[in-house]
């Protein structure tokens, strides 16, 4: 990593003795492997061209980079590029002075900008109610079931369609020596996407996409019903819960003590490496007897925003870079090296024909899914202060799994926060 | 005879203090009267728009159950570490100042701990109690509690509990140290005459010698459980589960610098501020009156 910030830097002060290059900063939150594919894009554009330098730097967790970005801004010292993450759209989409449209940026700069190139389920999610996108989808990943297929074969059972289906499955699969399921992001799969693969609504104003959202709905029936059976197969040993860390839930799967586990198309890659056995993928489960015809979940993630305030020359830097991260080669690199998903039907095409699904057919699981036909409330979200009610889900959650709190009091404490969380926001956007 | 210098312009000693007032200023008062402004306000996260709205975050600290929750949470285990890194060190101290032979290594051996981050603290914690890596979460498990931090409140205080004491044990030590040091010998030799008791000489003579240390320890402790401990929760709990470890500090962190609520978060840290100097006013009051130097 620091070899390639170096290299970076060092191109950075090359190109500057050729000529005053525009330079541009853009602030990021990956970290570790996927830090050193951004840099790599990074080198990648600046080689390209000799009119911008682009320096990418690291700024911690999303949280921690969105942070960054507001104290820098209010500082009046924003990057140029900030990546923000779905939890956090609402704060820099609701905020008209803090960023410029990605769109107005593509084509005050002359590039032709036409968001059906992009995929359908990535399109609209940092987009507004008319569809003009906002941020440029970065790294898109969406939430899918991974199995590890010696534990499913010993307990002679295939990988669950539905939750009906894993009703069924999971005796056998304790019977065979394991936990039958784990999951790492409780707000992001069972809160959000549970919502958008069953088409639900999941706040008034249309998710929030056409009015400042006041009310929460995450106190329905179907929710509720799945919640309880969830703590159900928790107590029955089906279901197994290693509190809200990410990392303590995947590698209970990579540990062979749980046999499936719901985790991120991005998490792809990595688990690759970490995995002694053979796994595979598939679509995220779904009721049967709440929606027949499932569809497409959101993305999860995050794009990437143009700060205001920043000059001409600057925004075309900006715009240089947008168009080649969007170009096919780009987008095909990154969804090889990471496992998030191509954003443009260009880049997917280009994976398609270069044999890669052939190769790696779980590769492709992330893409088919958010490709699946939409309906009305699975576009996105748009919720103010909404990391604060993620954080109300983690702590009602931990307490229902723990017995302390009953399903619908930790419903109820969940959209009671989080309509307050929203109507809170609603009086900051003026 | 001390020597006393006598200045004779009235404004020179204020020119000496410049440079700390100044510092006292900058990253003392000026944060502190922002944050107090701040806590009147609604802003939008990126400071476009501000609205001021009386004592509304205030209110709505004091109506959240969460937030009381918090600062139960952290009077409790401000409490439980306060008093246990005391009582510790203080036994570790005595010891270490009755033994003869090596009370060098003893007092190395004691202290280097100090020498630790308390971020890495955390995260050494975090492997050390690990469910997948953890060698303590085996021995642990080897004893026959189902000990499970990440699910289970009380597991997850008490391995907090336990790191918390644990970092400070070790700055405690040092200060009963030099104070055990700084009691003359004629006094120490003088009870031996006349007590037999180790226990009662310990009690009647030692202690009060070292109540001003002690003292001095129980603000420098509270202050510790209710700020420093914030890079071991952040690293090895944050908050978990189900906001049991969430303390008013971290609590601060979590609305302000996760969730961009400045107005919430500053009025938490104004409270804490109040709370926190009532604290040490209180201790200065009542206590400190029966500590005689």
């Amino acid at each position: 990593m620091l070899k390639n910030t170096l290299a970076v830097m060092a191109f950075g002060a090359a190109a500057m003795q050729v000529q005053a290059a525009t330079e541009i900063e853009w602030w990021h939150a990956m970290g570790g492997a996927l830090g050193e594919t951004v840099n790599e894009i990074a080198v990648d554009f600046n080689k390209s061209q000799n009119d911008y330098v682009i320096t990418p730097v690291y700024k911690g967790t999303y949280e921690e980079t969105m942070t960054a970005g507001i104290s820098a801004f209010r500082a009046g010292e924003a990057p140029h590029i900030i990546q923000i993450f779905d939890a956090g759209a609402a704060t820099i989409i609701n905020s008209k002075g803090a960023s410029v449209p990605v769109q107005d940026v593509m084509s005050n700069a002359g590039y032709d900008f036409d968001n059906n190139d992009y995929i359908s389920g990535v399109r609209n999610f940092y987009a507004d109610e008319a569809g003009k996108m906002v941020g440029m989808p970065f790294n898109s990943s969406t939430p899918v079931l991974y199995y590890n297929k010696d534990a499913l074969a010993k307990a002679g059972v295939k990988p669950p369609k539905t939750w009906e289906e894993f009703e069924k499955i999971a005796p056998k699969l304790k019977a065979a020596g394991y936990t039958a399921l784990s999951q790492s992001h409780t707000p992001w799969i069972f809160f959000e996407n549970f919502h958008s693969r069953h088409n639900i609504q999941l706040t008034d104003g249309n998710n929030g996409f056409s009015a400042l959202p006041t009310k929460l709905m995450y106190n329905n029936e179907s929710l509720a019903m799945h919640l309880t059976k969830l703590k159900e197969w928790k107590d029955a040993g089906y279901y197994g819960y290693y509190g809200r860390g990410w990392g303590d839930n995947q590698s209970a799967f990579e540990k062979q003590e749980v046999a499936m586990w719901l985790g991120s198309s991005g998490s792809f890659s990595g688990l690759k490496q970490a995995a002694t056995f053979d796994f595979g993928t598939t679509y995220l489960p779904y009721w049967k007897s709440v929606n027949e015809d499932a569809g497409s979940t959101f993305i999860g993630g995050a794009a990437l925003f143009t700060m205001a305030g920043h000059s001409k020359k600057e925004y075309q830097a900006v715009a240089a870079f947008f168009d080649f991260l969007t170009k096919p080669e780009t987008q095909y690199m990154w969804h090889r090296e990471t496992g998030y998903v191509p954003i443009t039907n260009a880049a997917y095409e280009l994976a398609k024909k270069d044999g890669y699904y052939k190769a790696n057919p779980d590769a492709e699981i992330g893409i088919l899914q958010l490709s699946l036909p939409g309906a009305e409330w699975t576009k996105g979200y748009r919720m103010g202060f909404y990391v604060q009610t993620r954080e109300s889900i983690y702590r009602e959650i931990d307490r229902v799994m723990a017995g302390d709190t009953s399903v619908d009091a930790a419903l109820n404490a969940i959209v009671k926060d989080g309509n307050s969380n929203l109507k809170r926001f609603a009086r900051t956007v003026k | 005879m001390a020597k006393q210098v006598q200045f004779s312009n009235s404004w020179v000693p204020y020119v000496f203090i410049a440079p700390q007032l100044l510092i006292i200023a900058i990253f003392f008062f000026w944060p502190a009267l922002q944050a107090f402004y701040l806590s009147f306000m609604l802003e939008d996260p990126w400071g476009l728009s501000s609205t001021f709205v009386w004592f509304e975050n205030y209110q709505t600290l004091f109506q959240s159950s969460e937030y009381l929750y918090s600062f139960i949470f952290t009077i409790g285990f401000s409490a439980i570490v306060v008093f246990l890194s005391l009582m510790i060190s203080l036994v570790l101290a005595v010891k270490a100042n009755s033994v003869l032979r090596a009370q060098r290594t003893y007092r190395v051996l004691l202290t280097w701990v100090y020498a630790v981050a308390p971020a890495v603290a955390g995260v050494t914690a975090y492997f050390l109690f690990n469910r997948h890596l953890g060698l303590f979460y085996d021995w642990i498990v080897a004893t026959g509690w189902n000990f499970a931090p990440e699910t289970k409140a009380f597991d997850s205080m008490a391995m907090l509990t336990l790191m918390a004491v644990w970092k400070q044990v070790p700055v405690n030590f040092v200060f009963f140290l030099a104070g055990l040091q700084s009691i003359p010998k004629s006094v120490r030799e003088a009870a031996l005459m006349d007590c037999e008791s180790n226990m009662r000489r310990f009690w009647t003579i030692t202690f009060p010698l070292l109540a001003p240390t002690a003292f001095f320890l129980v603000v420098i402790n509270i202050t510790y459980a209710f700020f420093d401990t914030f890079a071991l929760i952040d690293t090895l709990t944050q908050g978990r589960p189900g906001g049991s470890t969430t303390s008013l500090v971290y609590k601060v962190y979590q609305d302000g610098f996760l969730g961009a609520d400045l107005g919430l978060s500053s009025a938490q840290s104004v409270l804490l501020m109040v709370l926190v100097m009532a604290l040490v006013m209180v201790q200065f009051r009542f206590v400190e009156r029966k500590i005689h130097y």
